[in-house]
């Protein structure tokens, strides 16, 4: 019992960090239809931007506390990222807006590809550890362990999901991205600036990844120039699974990969008798995905695409 | 006219790559031979900072010798190293590896992994180029029957039988999980040890698996909880290594961890972070203090590279033996260094380096570690002796 209780609190941050990044992927997915592959390694970059500045304040006289230092790192990240996410928009995919659709999903995977051989040229190959700053109580729960971060990782993806949620249900800028989303020439004939929200959509995805880049490399202790590629795909991954387009479906996509890779991992090996082992982790994770996308092809909450195109 | 202009010196450029790809050796103007040597390693990618390690030291040997001068067939000679990235896959190091034949080097030094080894080995046995890996340990390397393919480290079965009876006869482990990365080394390493210590009286409980690009170890660590066991062996490197024994903390688990050379270094340390104290590895060969020139090898290499992650001194003797051979040869044909190398009795940074018949050096010896206040302490060495 208390092994299951365990897995599933593994899974749950696991889901939560890929919920976060996955939210990046479904908004644009929302307003664009492009799948922004560039995503992963903008978290990637809000890591190593963190890290560089932790490292600074760590070597700096000042002598801040561990909690504060993150903090200060976070706050450089998220506008670092928020500027590049500006940046990709308005360089890599604007030009192409109405180039056919498979145009800007390949100069995605290019600035993927450049933001990658960027980071391993400014920050090198190796691995960054971030410094134990954070504190690491262990809780038990039903003789499980979960550590404060892990708390903190799960409490602050709801919030996030929830202030993103309100934000694009009730607030004017929100009603702009939904009737965006729903027509970019209708929209524009309302009044709508669709340019600017655009910018706003991708400004605000960027920031999330730089909170997820941050608690990623907090949670796992590292951070390397390729961690964002693994990531992004499992985050896309999760979009899809929960619908991609939709907000509710990437926190739900992301949270059950989170769990059925979790669960999967533990409890495989010793249900076919050692027969396949953990290795098909990702297999079984992925086999879930195509099992779901074959019953219901616009994922778990997604709408159907077709009468919107 | 501006494509056909640009077709043109493409075609140009394409030729003049061919060109200069055909021989072995380029005259210099003042009479000089250039013999190329290729160095193997992934220099992208998680590994990276290892393979510019390894790449470093075989540089830090070529420059030496071209500084020395040397004369093969009367003529004077100087080596050229070439760096080239296998990004630890083995698809890529066969690409590699027939690029490097096509630019007709007369040897390689390479490469890191075991898993781009053995599929390159193929190409250099093809092609009668000697082969040397300073760091690839799996077995099944030299086993192949190849004549051209020799290392300088001990391999994956002195070292997991070495680490199988150390884990129950000394750390007195009875039940043991195992994890490894499915990696040709990481796999290869696990089943040897997992050979010896059943084979010393162990149970194990737990089997478990993981990849090279991994970094969420929870799922399977809580696996292995729920076993009791009183020892995790880990097969792999330590971008993984790390994590894991940090999340091994995070979950309460209480068992020891002991791993193999892919881990034992620097950067471990720093990933593992309050998770690394107590850790245990082993690495192949002597401690770099206990290395007949390792302070020695250490002042010059750092005065050049930097700190030494872990298998430089080994690509650096790998040249060495490799020149020796030359020497003794008087020539740089492969051929002809081939019918050298066997004769290897060379006394390098690491030690003394001899071959057997199968190209596996004799006699190697294996150093247990424990990280200590931070830092790997030397524990034992265990062989050495023939």
């Amino acid at each position: 019992m208390d092994i299951f209780v365990q897995q599933l609190i593994n899974g749950l941050v696991l889901g939560s960090i890929y919920a976060l990044v996955a939210l990046g992927y479904t908004m644009v997915y929302g307003i664009l239809e492009l799948i922004n592959f560039a995503h992963g390694e903008v978290t990637m970059i809000g890591a190593m931007v963190a890290l560089a500045v932790i490292g600074a304040l760590m070597g700096s006289a000042l002598d801040l506390p561990g909690l504060m230092v993150v903090l200060a790192g976070l706050l450089v990240a998220i506008p670092a990222c928020m500027l590049l996410g500006f940046t990709i928009e308005k360089v890599a995919y604007r030009p192409l807006r109405r180039a056919p659709r498979l145009a800007p999903l390949i100069t995605a995977i290019g600035v993927s590809i450049v933001l990658q051989n960027a980071a391993m040229l400014i920050w090198g190959r190796q691995y960054v550890s971030f410094p134990p700053l954070i504190p690491q109580h262990s809780h038990e729960i039903l003789g499980a362990h979960i550590t404060d971060l892990q708390i903190f990782i799960i409490l602050l993806s709801m919030l996030i999901m929830a202030g993103l949620w309100l934000l694009v249900q009730r607030s004017r800028l929100g009603r702009a991205m939904r009737a965006t989303a729903q027509s970019k020439e209708v929209a524009a004939l309302m009044g709508v600036n669709v340019d600017r929200v655009i910018s706003a959509t991708f400004l605000i995805g960027s920031a999330l990844a730089a909170i997820a880049g941050v608690m990623v490399s907090a949670y796992y202790g590292l951070a390397h120039y390729y961690m964002g590629f693994m990531l992004g795909l499992k985050a896309f991954s999760a979009a899809v699974l929960g619908g991609i387009g939709n907000i509710a479906g990437a926190m739900l996509g992301g949270l059950l990969l989170g769990v059925i890779e979790a669960l999967g991992a533990g409890y495989i090996g010793d249900l076919t008798g050692g027969f396949l082992g953990s290795h098909y982790q990702d297999v079984f994770a992925f086999f879930v995905l195509i099992l779901v996308l074959v019953l219901r092809p616009s994922g778990l909450l997604g709408e159907r695409v077709a009468s919107r195109a | 006219m501006r494509t056909l202009h640009l077709a043109g010196s493409i075609l140009t450029l394409a030729l003049a790559i061919s060109l200069n790809g055909c021989g072995q050796k380029t005259d210099t103007a003042d009479g000089t031979q250039v013999v190329r040597i290729g160095s193997v390693a992934p220099l992208t990618g998680p590994q990276a900072h290892l393979g510019k390690d390894n790449e470093n030291g075989a540089r830090l040997a070529v420059e030496e010798i071209n500084a020395q001068g040397l004369t093969l067939g009367g003529k004077p000679v100087r080596l050229e190293l070439i760096g080239e990235d296998d990004q630890a896959d083995p698809k890529t190091a066969t690409i590699v590896a027939q690029k490097l034949v096509d630019t007709g080097v007369a040897a390689v030094i390479g490469h890191l992994n075991s898993g781009t080894t053995i599929p390159a080995s193929k190409y250099y046995h093809d092609a009668g180029i000697p082969q040397i890996s300073p760091s690839a340990t799996a077995i099944a390397y030299t086993a192949q029957g190849y004549k051209n393919a020799y290392r300088v480290m001990a391999n994956d079965e002195q070292q997991g039988r070495v680490l199988g009876e150390y884990a129950v006869k000394t750390m007195g482990a009875r039940k043991i999980a195992i994890i490894d990365d499915r990696t040709a080394y990481g796999q290869g390493l696990a089943d040897e040890f997992e050979k010896a210590a059943r084979a010393a009286g162990a149970e194990v409980v737990a089997r478990e698996y993981t990849h090279d690009r991994a970094t969420d170890f929870t799922a399977i660590l809580t696996s292995i909880k729920g076993k009791a066991p009183d020892l995790i062996f880990f097969g792999g490197m330590d971008p993984q290594a790390g994590p894991m024994a940090q999340q091994m903390k995070r979950l309460g688990l209480t068992a020891r961890f002991l791993g193999g050379d892919g881990m034992q270094n620097l950067n471990f340390i720093k990933l593992a972070g309050d998770g690394a104290e107590g850790v245990t590895a082993s690495s192949p060969g002597l401690p770099l203090e206990a290395m007949p020139g390792g302070p020695d090898f250490k002042k010059r290499f750092e005065a050049k590279y930097g700190p030494i992650q872990v298998y430089a001194p080994y690509a650096y003797d790998a040249v060495m033996v490799l020149v020796e051979a030359m020497r003794r040869a008087d020539s740089f044909d492969p051929a002809k260094v081939l019918a050298e190398l066997p004769r290897t009795d060379h006394k390098g940074v690491t030690g003394q380096i001899r071959f057997d018949a199968k190209g596996d050096i004799r006699g190697g010896a294996v150093t247990l570690y424990q990280v200590k206040n931070g830092a790997w302490q030397v524990l034992e060495t265990v062989g050495g002796k023939e």
